[in-house]
């Protein structure tokens, strides 16, 4: 089905004041250049097919989410602080509006529920409302398209689904709050019987009659349906794209390393989700049908026997839980590799060190996640011959981990950085990432798991990989990618304030807490600790870590003034203003719907900058060879 | 429609891969499909490993009926490759007529399974036994039976329920009388009476709540429990479980947990309901798809009959794989 004027414009291209859709730098503000389209403005910015349009807004509601799960923190932070003191200002807000009354007391503190309710939410939201959304949706949908040299995603009108699925989920996930009751409780790894008997009717100010249907738990598990639907719909989307619209000459080995391990990431997605998604499934008639999917026989609660058939096997749960979330972990990590070895390799104006290990490395991590899960469960009695076996495979993921960092590191030597703000923050996740993986191999163990787990120290442990390792190259990611997103350049300064300040606070939360949790403290406590004598020499580290936190809030605002500044005041940015290789800077800025404005051609690999004899320190991959 | 971006290899083939990409995508689909009903396959086996002894049923599904199902299945799988094969063909007619007759035997596998199956099973009894009340009910169990001849033993007692009597005894008195009112119950000599139709599983929560009444399930017996030593049932039949002439008195204290067969009464249940009630979901999707193809979606015929082929082939191939997933669920649920 040949549209004779689409295809003209899309292989000509020549032409844009004729078509329209090809919109010149300068005509394309942020509103400007619409009335030229014969779009409307719903379809062009709200109900888009456009890979760039869709990959924006995932941007915009992942950063969002994750400013609001990253809040929820900060008033956990506050009751671990300062148990049972009125939260200043907010307290008192909170609970003047209705529903408010349920979570907090009349002089402001936080209640117990409350504080369960964040904890819970606050994983959800930074996983699969924020990260993901951001690192696979956001990055995903906008890079790979324009880096493999394709007009769009093979499935334009999926890729809107997928996001407008993930949206109804976020909606209905935040929305939970207003639920009697309020949101989820049983941390965001929802472990059964606990989260199949959470938020019953006649418990926690829920009217006896209310149905269960509507409460924290149960949309809990219906929003994750929703999101797996739509992350299933975006990795079929991506993996399609890869194999099929690789422009002419763009061979696996020149892919970048961004599309291979978003290609990859998509693989753990489209695998990995579906089993928690069964999961759900089987919670979900637990609390709507009674079913006892997750209840053994003869469970005891608040100390009365459940009535319930019973049968059923707790640690089910666990595994279909944890068979997605460990995958899920190198989901987050993945596209931040990728995204990290572009910017390196920009900024030190020479190729990556060992392209193919990377490649090779990222491909064995994803293929390895999948046979880990089990070490999230050592303390379960599930017996020490399978305990083994998850050890043995969780040492050798960490090989191609150490591969994918070092080859990183190694790209370094030897080159003449530039420390741009997207190079600064590419720079700091390799400690950051490397101090979060290394503290995990000792977790690896199925012996001295058996002391740190479900401490702080597990807590540092995958915040140091997931904040400042992952957050951090989604912030190199936004800085380093905006000029071709928007046109316009984000300010220098400031990214320098962001980045300094944040560096400085995210090791000021979590590298404490590597000694709270060595020194035995749980992660769940309500009260920070206060309670607990093997806690006491260690309390006064709550109070570094809460200022730490609210300290990076502060340093995030020069980030987001600067965000929406720029996007409209910015000064404008060329083509290609960081004289980079990759297909996605050889477009008009920021590219029309279609992409690119001729036939695209691969002449080369991915990063080949200070080619000797060139005339210039890069050659970009649509340039032919002299 | 202008404003669309022509995307390449939407129907012809892509040199190198030798694939259109709807193709890619609906395999990678199904490899997710496998993974979901993978989760729910390994459920099972989790379940079915973990059930105590006597705990997992066998031969209270009607196999003739599942079998019958699984043909009419395996034949549609036949009837829309024949479809999308009169597309390739360009015999439009042809194509449509295939096409209905696909959507009718999807309809009448749903049919059967939700109007006749589910029900069935809806208006089924069990009691399970507790472990210390096993001997009293011997005569209906037969486990001094089973025990000789190195069987696992029985522990429910299955039927129609006939009524269930229910006397006050020591139970808190204005609870009880809520109770009798809120159900409008008569009184005979003392005793109540709660007819078979109107129970439900509430009900019995209710009853379980009225900690001290008495209460005597009166249950029309299933064969096996009206002749529990009979060599017949030493090992599941392939003929559905008929209901003998006799009855049985239950008293409510000797039973651990009991009501209709719906997904709460036990395991076996819960993950029957699960899996075959998921896999009808994708049937309706199914034919939601097939009929969109058959009406609006075949007018694509005239402007690119190839993509319409290959839209039915992608939809075939999904038909095919729920196919599949019965073909694995109705061995480990009627036979096994």
């Amino acid at each position: 089905m040949t549209n004779p004027a689409d295809d003209a414009s899309f292989a000509g291209g020549a032409a844009p004041a004729v078509t329209g859709r090809h919109h010149a730098p300068a005509e394309h503000g942020a509103h400007a250049g619409h009335a030229h389209d014969e779009l409307s403005f719903w379809r062009k910015y709200i109900f888009s097919v456009d890979h760039k349009v869709i990959g924006i807004q995932y941007l915009v509601t992942g950063l969002v989410f994750l400013l609001v799960g990253f809040s929820m923190m900060l008033l956990m932070r506050w009751q671990l602080a300062y148990p049972g003191q009125p939260i200043p200002v907010i307290g008192k807000l909170l609970h003047g509006i209705r529903i408010g009354e349920a979570f907090i007391t009349p002089d402001g503190a936080m209640k117990p529920d409350f504080y369960n309710s964040l904890g819970a939410m606050h994983g959800t939201l930074m996983v699969f409302l924020g990260v993901v959304p951001v690192a696979f949706g956001a990055f995903g949908n906008y890079l790979v398209p324009l880096m493999i040299g394709a007009p769009d995603m093979s499935f334009p009108k999926l890729n809107m689904m997928s996001y407008w699925t993930n949206f109804l989920g976020s909606v209905m996930m935040i929305s939970s709050f207003l639920l009697p009751g309020g949101a989820a409780k049983s941390g965001w790894t929802s472990y059964s019987p606990l989260a199949s008997i959470a938020d019953q009717p006649g418990t926690l100010g829920i009217p006896d009659a209310w149905p269960i249907l509507f409460t924290g738990q149960t949309w809990w598990i219906l929003s994750m349906v929703f999101m797996i639907t739509s992350s299933l719909l975006g990795s079929v989307n991506i993996i399609v794209t890869v194999v099929q619209l690789r422009a002419p000459g763009m061979t696996w080995m020149r892919l970048p390393v961004l599309v291979w391990v978003q290609f990859i990431t998509a693989y753990l997605l489209l695998l990995a989700f579906p089993p928690l998604e069964s999961a759900a499934i089987m919670q979900f008639m637990d609390r709507v049908f009674n079913t006892s999917f997750f209840s053994p026989e003869g469970l005891i609660v608040s100390g009365l026997p459940l009535e319930k058939g019973g049968g059923g096997s707790v640690l089910l749960w666990q595994h279909l839980f944890w068979f997605l979330a460990h995958p899920e972990v190198y989901v987050l990590i993945l596209p931040a590799i990728g995204i990290v070895a572009e910017i390196i390799a920009n900024n030190t104006r020479k190729p990556l060190w060992s392209y193919k290990s990377l490649v090779f490395s990222a491909a064995a991590v994803g293929v390895l996640s999948f046979m880990v899960w089990a070490h999230h469960m050592y303390l379960t009695g599930m017996g020490i011959k399978i305990a083994a076996f998850f050890q043995t495979t969780t040492v050798l993921i960490s090989i191609p981990s150490v591969v994918i960092v070092t080859a990183l590191l190694i790209s370094l030597w030897g080159g003449s950085i530039r420390f741009t703000v997207p190079m600064l923050f590419a720079v700091a996740f390799l400690p950051m990432f490397g101090i979060g993986g290394l503290t995990g191999i000792p977790l690896a163990f199925n012996s001295i798991s058996l002391l740190l787990h479900d401490t702080y120290y597990v807590i540092s442990h995958f915040h140091y990989v997931v904040a400042p390792g992952t957050i951090f190259a989604l912030f190199a990611g936004v800085y380093y990618w905006f000029p071709k997103a928007v046109g316009r350049k984000l300010n220098d300064f400031w990214g320098r304030v962001h980045f300094f300040g944040s560096f400085i606070c995210m090791n000021g939360i979590f590298m404490p807490m590597f000694l709270q949790g060595m020194g035995g403290m749980h992660r769940r406590w309500y009260d920070g600790g206060a309670t607990y004598e093997l806690a006491k020499p260690l309390l006064h580290y709550n109070v570094v870590i809460s200022w730490s936190a609210f300290g990076l809030l502060l340093f995030q605002i020069p980030f987001i003034i600067n965000f929406i500044y720029s996007a409209f005041k910015g000064p404008k940015a060329s083509d290609n203003p960081w004289h980079a290789t990759t297909l996605e800077w050889n477009t008009p800025t920021p590219p029309g719907h279609g992409n690119f404005t001729g036939p695209v051609t691969v002449y080369r690999g991915p990063n080949e900058y200070s080619v000797p004899g060139a005339a210039r320190d890069y050659s970009p991959q649509w340039e032919a060879k002299a | 429609m202008s404003a669309e971006v022509e995307i390449p290899y939407t129907v012809t083939a892509r040199p190198d891969t030798g694939l259109y990409s709807a193709k890619i995508g609906i395999w990678l689909f199904l490899a997710s499909e496998a993974m979901l009903f993978g989760g729910l396959f390994s459920s099972y086996l989790f379940l079915r490993m973990g059930a105590g002894p006597g705990l997992w049923p066998h031969g209270l599904l009607n196999v003739p009926v599942g079998t019958l199902n699984t043909a009419i299945l395996i034949l549609s799988s036949v009837t829309v490759v024949m479809a999308w094969a009169a597309l390739k063909m360009r015999q439009f007619s042809k194509y449509r007529r295939w096409m209905a007759t696909t959507i009718g035997l999807a309809l009448v596998f749903l049919g059967i399974k939700l109007i006749y199956e589910y029900p069935q099973k809806f208006g089924h009894f069990g009691a399970y036994i507790k472990p210390e009340a096993l001997a009293k009910y011997e005569p209906y169990l037969g486990n001094n039976y089973l025990a000789s001849k190195g069987l696992s033993r029985r522990v429910e007692i299955t039927g129609h329920l006939h009524s269930i009597h229910l006397e006050a005894g020591t139970a808190d008195k204005p609870k009880f009388e809520a109770f009798i009112k809120k159900h409008d119950l008569k009184e005979e000599h003392g005793v109540y009476v709660i007819e078979g139709k109107e129970y439900t599983s509430k009900i019995q929560k209710e009853l379980d709540s009225l900690k001290g009444s008495k209460a005597e399930y009166e249950v029309k017996l299933d064969a096996v429990n009206a002749d529990p030593t009979n060599p017949v049932y030493d090992s599941p039949s392939l003929w559905p479980a008929k209901l003998s002439d006799k009855e049985a008195k239950i008293d409510k204290a000797d039973i651990r947990w009991a009501g209709m067969f719906t997904p709460e009464h036990s395991s076996f249940f819960s993950v029957y309901f699960t899996i075959t009630g998921l896999h009808a979901l994708h049937i309706v999707g199914g034919v939601v798809v097939f009929l969109y193809f058959l009406g609006p979606g075949s007018a694509l015929y005239k402007r690119n009959p190839e993509h319409l082929a290959n839209r039915v082939e992608c939809a075939g191939l999904y038909w095919h794989f729920v196919d599949l997933v019965w073909i694995l669920a109705f061995p480990l649920f009627y036979l096994l």
